[in-house]
């Protein structure tokens, strides 16, 4: 690609990921959650790709990489689940609340957003976003990559 | 007022997939598809589903675009003509 949309996509880069930060922690008060907020993420690596080419990015972030990060997020979701079946009585069991880590209990009625609440629901939707980033990344960097060279 | 943005909406809609499917050169067809999928999710939050219109806006109009400029890429970029 030309000079121009190169420095254009290393500018807005940061931007887009902590905008996809920003929708995967606010998951359980806002629109959005893990699915979208990892959707938003890999589409700024993804315009990474497109921008630079497939062999500039694979020296920052290999696709190996990238299936271990994806793969620690769906270790975090099932260790979840478990500990929620050990501490308590069921899979996915809200052990959290009450906690001082997401655990507050938000008053009765509208109020507007409490962050540190929602038990483990925060912590769910940080491993569904790590994955989704993953995942959808990975499968435009190999698809980038088989297809050949290019600039 | 509201319902006629939303025909005018699905209008878009129609015209662009329609033009999507016209183009021969397919960069062009894939540039309708992404804007198709533009207009989708601002009819989702039209409709009270932001939820869905983040996910659509996300995978439609961003990475499916980007998959299929790297196909055309690495193929024929005009669509041949079959008499």
């Amino acid at each position: 690609m030309t000079p121009v949309v190169r420095t254009i996509a290393a500018l807005i880069f940061p931007f887009i990921i902590i905008f996809s930060f920003y929708v995967i922690m606010h998951g359980h008060l806002t629109p959005g959650g893990g699915f979208q907020g990892g959707a938003i993420g890999a589409s700024a690596i993804v315009m990474l790709i497109v921008a630079y080419g497939a062999r500039n990015v694979k020296k920052k972030a290999k696709e190996e990489s990238l299936s271990i990060f994806e793969s620690i997020g769906g270790l975090v979701f099932v260790i979840v689940g478990i500990i929620g079946f050990v501490a308590a009585s069921s899979f996915l069991y809200n052990f959290l609340v009450g906690e001082p880590l997401f655990g507050t209990i938000p008053p009765f009625g509208s109020n507007p957003g409490i962050l540190n609440s929602g038990g483990i629901l925060p912590i769910l939707n940080i491993a569904v976003g790590m994955k989704v980033i993953g995942g959808l990344a990975s499968v435009v960097l190999v698809m980038a990559l088989a297809g050949g060279d290019e600039e | 007022m509201f319902e006629i943005a939303l025909i005018l909406l699905s209008a878009f809609m129609i015209a662009s997939s329609i033009i999507a499917v016209w183009f021969k050169d397919l960069l062009a067809s894939t540039i309708a598809l992404a804007v198709m999928s533009l207009i989708l999710s601002l009819y989702f939050y039209m409709l009270h589903a932001p939820d869905v219109a983040i996910a659509e806006a996300g995978v439609g109009a961003c990475i499916t675009t980007a998959l299929l400029v790297i196909a055309i890429k690495n193929t024929e970029r005009m669509e041949e003509v079959e008499e």
